[in-house]
């Protein structure tokens, strides 16, 4: 058969082309990557949460006044009693707080605190639900009456966790450990542990329902070898989604903590929520002072959500073409 | 005049930032009133979409574009409104869908969903519906049909579940119905039951049926005339007997080579054809089908073939056709004319039953092969 | 039916004992108990010992919890510790409002929520689909005690169209009977209490629907983009039914499965919602008096408070799931 030089180059170039469609099937995490680049919402998310990073992270270092300095009333400029509490200035970009003191500062100290917060309480709801859920999906993946039964008893507890109501949960948590900030971490934390909990031990059993983990038990692969190889790194996603959107959930439910008064007792750092908390008497002189953390809070927790949103659908096995 | 006139049918999706992709690109056939015709090609040939084009039923999406002519009876269905579409749909043109579970609503009982097509185009309700739709399962083969027409799909077994579909297909009695793989996600034994209940269908009512499938048994079984698609064109057209004895297209002859048989030699091997669909020449470039041809020659390169118009209305899309039989490639393709034993494929009892008409193709070529 | 219901009310009763053996302890666990609430930091460890005795603290946690489920048994919860009067009378008197309160947001949240996300899927990628999954990113992200104050802020201290505190104008002198306020009005045929309950609910209403309703929204647009995919969908355009039918008998009905789910979900927190919006809007029901109970160490309000909301979590999730299945056929209940 001849075939001419330019007509075999067409006919090459497209098993070239063939074949570049073959090599679409990367990892699921590069392929997840590619569809999170292409998202605008996932853009977003990320533009904001560096920037808070960023902020949070550098900003205190750059702040034009201590945050815990009442300047306003030193200088006779702040009289709350009075009613009298300025706004935004050349000097002060966001005015003066009730105590007297610089907002911006306040704001850029408090983001890294709020950061703080919302990072170690998710990692706290992390490393406990995925440790409650993670054996509870071993065991029943195991089986036998003894791995059901560990089962059970630990899904029975998350979900009685499940059943209270999170904000009452913390509160009580709050009032047993005493208010500091550790116990807000905690309060917010524990509240997210039946959720991870509940996720990694549902994906860990779909997975190992799945037909490679049965073709990996047929072909002789020991079942530790299993978990670690595969089980686990494929229900990993679902967590890490799950993370960031909690991430949001954590900063809102900390500033609710903070409005009832249980936030971090220690008033030198400065926090959004301790911020709003401390801003609602004086709501009717500036409700500027309760605007400024409470938009920044709800920035951040909409960047967590976009991104966490974004990831979900780019993960999605059902939406991938 | 044929029933059904689809002319020069286009759909392409283009999406933002991806390769416009043609699933359909020219496809043209027809359907005369009574007929059965095939539509036969591997997936992702276009076939489906083919069919929910003319239907009107392809997702609405941004991007979607559908060209070309689909003349039933004297209209252009792709002209129609969405509202004379909806009045024709279940009417006078209905379709069958390929897998029956996730065809029928889980939450409606069944009964629900047979006269809900009877309300629609032929106003009943009430008692008559109730007592239509329960003649209407009697048609289709369900035992126990009051009893049925209470039950939800889950209900039922996915045989019982397809004729429920058939039911509602045919319960105003269309002019031309559509079958969508009808029979792909059954099991075997059952997927036998369902083409006979739909020959038998097709037979008594007068209906024309295009009959979608990847499954050249099917079509040796039931179809009259037979359109091989590849890449969303037709490659060639031929009544069913020529087809299966001397098929032109060199696809035709691939798509017959690569069926298994019982009655093979034990050392005699499949002819699959090379690659995949995927290694596509787009249309204008040539032959689509020319990097995996064995007749490749220079002039299948360069220019898309013409439609090649031979005796007794057959046609094909190449330009190095297998030849005729009693030189070379015949021999071959006779072989894999389908026997009565064939994996997926109508079993033997479905040939004696055929009518004079369209008589079993089953056991001409054992005739011929006993000389 | 019948059978189903009765097994799942008698499953209460290990859950409601389980529950309340670890909050038992758990509670007595928490440093300070009800003395140093009456007594402040001051008071002598005689006279904190002689108020543990008399409230039967001193005596071994088993002890005081079989004393606690004895009186269980005759629905009797104990004395709150910090108003001296019976638990049972204080939450008949406050839990009916935290009801009313949550009612009114769900239906909110229902009502505005479904139509929401399905017109959102319908009209998917334009103007109105952006706008609700936006603004329900953004509901979500509200901290809801915010919301309340700027609620308040706005259409009760600025406009004046809604009131900005309580549960009903006391001078209107309603008669109580179920104290579920507008339920009164409507028996006593005091309608013009009733629609003063009813217009208190309002605000404190939209601010605890605030984050259900972003959830509704979400969960109903992303079901019906899923059902809209469905093959029996595209079966019943294929029988050329109207648009309304396919709609209505064929897509809702099992778009609605998942949003049925995730109403039992939203349960706990609405109470949550609740503990804050009943403070910002000093709305009289349960969560206000709870989170005064927590930092009094009102050992009996807390137990009591606890085992209520198990009850009504457990109510919660079989009317979710007697209605999931009477929309969903596969799952039958037994």
């Amino acid at each position: 058969m001849t075939i001419t030089t330019g007509k075999k180059e067409k006919i090459d170039r497209l098993a070239e082309l063939a074949a570049r469609d073959d090599e679409r099937g990367v990892s699921l995490w590069q392929e997840a990557f590619r569809r999170l680049r292409r998202n605008p919402a996932a853009i977003i998310g990320a533009v904001i949460l560096v920037l808070f990073v960023l902020v949070a992270v550098v900003g205190p270092f750059f702040v034009p006044y201590g945050p815990t300095d009442a300047i306003g009333i030193r200088d006779g400029v702040v009289k709350s009693g009075q009613g009298i509490i300025p706004g935004s200035s050349g000097e002060h970009w966001l005015g003066y707080d009730h105590q007297g003191r610089d907002v911006f500062s306040r704001m850029i100290v408090g983001a890294r605190q709020t950061l703080l917060v919302g990072v170690v309480s998710t990692l706290i709801g992390l490393a406990i639900g995925a440790l409650i859920g993670g054996v509870a999906g071993a065991a029943a993946g195991l089986g036998g009456r003894w791995g059901r039964a560990i089962d059970t008893a630990l899904m029975r507890v998350i979900d009685m966790m499940l059943a209270l109501p999170s904000l009452l949960l913390a509160v009580s948590i709050a009032a047993l450990l005493g208010a500091s900030l550790v116990t807000v971490m905690i309060a917010v934390g524990v509240v997210s542990v039946p959720v991870f909990a509940r996720l990694l031990r549902g994906s860990m059993i779909s997975q190992s329902h799945s037909d490679y983990v049965l073709a990996a038990t047929s072909l002789g692969v020991k079942k530790s070898k299993i978990a670690i190889t595969h089980v686990v790194p494929n229900s990993l996603a679902p967590v890490i989604v799950q993370a960031t959107l909690t991430l949001a959930t954590a900063i809102i439910e900390a500033a609710a903590l903070s409005f009832l008064g249980l936030g971090n007792p220690d008033t030198a750092v400065p926090e959004w929520g301790v911020m709003l908390a401390d801003a609602q008497p004086y709501l009717g002189i500036r409700p500027a002072l309760a605007i400024y953390p409470a938009v920044a809070i709800i920035i951040t927790a909409l960047g967590f959500t976009l991104l966490g949103e974004a990831m979900r659908e780019a993960l999605d096995p059902k939406l991938r073409k | 005049m044929s029933l059904l006139e689809v002319d020069d049918l286009s759909v392409t999706f283009a999406r933002r930032g991806q390769r416009t992709v043609h699933a359909v690109d020219g496809v043209s056939f027809s359907v005369d009133a009574g007929e059965v015709v095939g539509l036969v090609g591997e997936s992702g040939c276009g076939k489906s979409v083919t069919s929910l084009a003319i239907m009107g039923l392809l997702p609405k999406q941004p991007g979607l574009r559908v060209g070309g002519k689909a003349v039933f009876d004297g209209t252009d269905l792709l002209q129609l409104d969405d509202r004379s579409r909806r009045d024709i749909r279940g009417r006078d043109i209905a379709m069958i869908f390929q897998d029956p579970l996730s065809s029928l609503n889980p939450v409606v009982p069944i009964g629900l969903q047979v006269t809900e097509v009877l309300a629609r185009h032929r106003g009943m309700k009430g008692d008559a519906a109730a007592k239509e739709a329960a003649a209407l399962l009697d048609r289709v083969g369900i035992p126990d049909p009051k009893r049925r027409l209470k039950e939800y799909p889950h209900q039922l077994s996915g045989g019982m579940r397809q004729r429920a579909l058939i039911a509602m297909a045919v319960a105003c009695k269309p002019r031309l119905l559509i079958a969508d793989e009808p029979t792909t996600a059954l099991d075997v034994t059952i997927q036998a039951q369902i083409l006979e209940l739909l020959k038998e269908l097709v037979r008594d009512s007068g209906t024309a049926l295009v009959m979608i499938t990847h499954d050249l048994g099917v079509v040796a079984g039931m179809c009259d005339t037979i359109n091989v698609l590849y890449a969303g064109r037709v490659v060639e057209t031929a009544r069913r007997r020529p087809l299966f004895r001397e098929p032109r297209h060199p696809y035709t002859v691939g798509l017959l080579g690569s069926v298994p048989r019982l009655d093979a030699g034990r050392g005699e091997r499949l002819n699959p054809i090379p690659g995949s669909v995927r290694d596509v020449l787009p249309w204008p470039d040539g032959c689509a089908f020319a990097p995996r041809c064995s007749r490749r020659i220079d002039a299948c390169v360069g220019e898309p073939p013409e439609l090649v118009l031979a005796h007794d209305g057959r046609s094909y899309r190449c330009v190095n056709p297998a030849p005729l039989p009693g030189v070379e490639p015949g021999q071959e393709v006779r072989g894999a004319v389908p026997t009565e034993a064939q994996p997926g494929s109508v079993p033997a009892q479905a040939v004696p039953n055929d009518p004079p008409a369209v008589q079993g193709f089953g056991p001409a070529p054992r005739e011929e092969e006993k000389p | 039916m019948f059978r189903f219901i009765v097994r799942r009310l008698l499953q209460l009763i290990p859950t409601l004992f389980g529950l309340s053996l670890l909050l038992f302890i758990w509670l007595r666990r928490l440093p300070g108990g009800p003395e140093t609430a009456i007594l402040g930091e001051r008071g002598t460890p005689e006279m904190r010992a002689a108020i543990r005795r008399n409230m039967g603290l001193d005596e071994p946690i088993l002890v005081q919890y079989g004393r606690f489920v004895r009186r269980l048994i005759r629905l009797d919860l104990g004395t709150s510790t910090s108003t001296k009067r019976a638990v049972t009378t204080e939450f008949l008197e406050r839990f009916p409002g935290t009801v009313e309160l949550t009612v009114m947001a769900l239906a909110i949240a229902i009502g505005l929520g479904i139509p929401l996300g399905y017109l959102a899927a319908r009209r998917r990628g334009r103007l109105l689909d952006h706008a609700s999954v936006g603004g329900s990113l953004i509901g979500i992200c509200i901290p809801v005690f915010f919301l309340a104050y700027v609620l308040k802020a706005i259409f009760s201290e600025n406009l004046g169209w809604f009131p900005s505190s309580g549960r009903q104008d006391p001078t209107i002198g309603a008669t109580r009977i179920t104290n579920f306020f507008v339920l009164d009005g409507l028996m006593t045929r005091e309608w013009d209490a009733a629609a003063d309950a009813l217009w208190h609910l309002v605000l404190p209403g939209i601010a605890l629907a605030s984050i259900p309703l972003a959830i509704i929204v979400r969960i109903t647009r992303a079901s019906v983009l899923e059902v809209l995919n469905e093959d029996f969908v595209r079966t019943a355009e294929a029988k050329g039914l109207t648009e309304r039918t396919v709609r209505r008998r064929h897509v809702l009905r099992n778009a609605m499965l998942p949003v049925v789910t995730s109403i039992g979900l939203l349960t706990g927190g609405l109470l949550s919602g609740a503990v804050l919006t009943e403070t910002v809007f000093a709305f009289s029901g349960i969560g206000a008096f709870i989170y005064d109970a927590i930092g009094q160490r009102d050992y009996p309000v807390l137990m009591g408070f606890i085992l209520i909301i198990a009850v009504v979590y457990v109510l919660v999730n079989l009317i979710v799931d007697l209605s999931y299945s009477l929309i969903d056929p596969r799952v039958r209940v037994r």
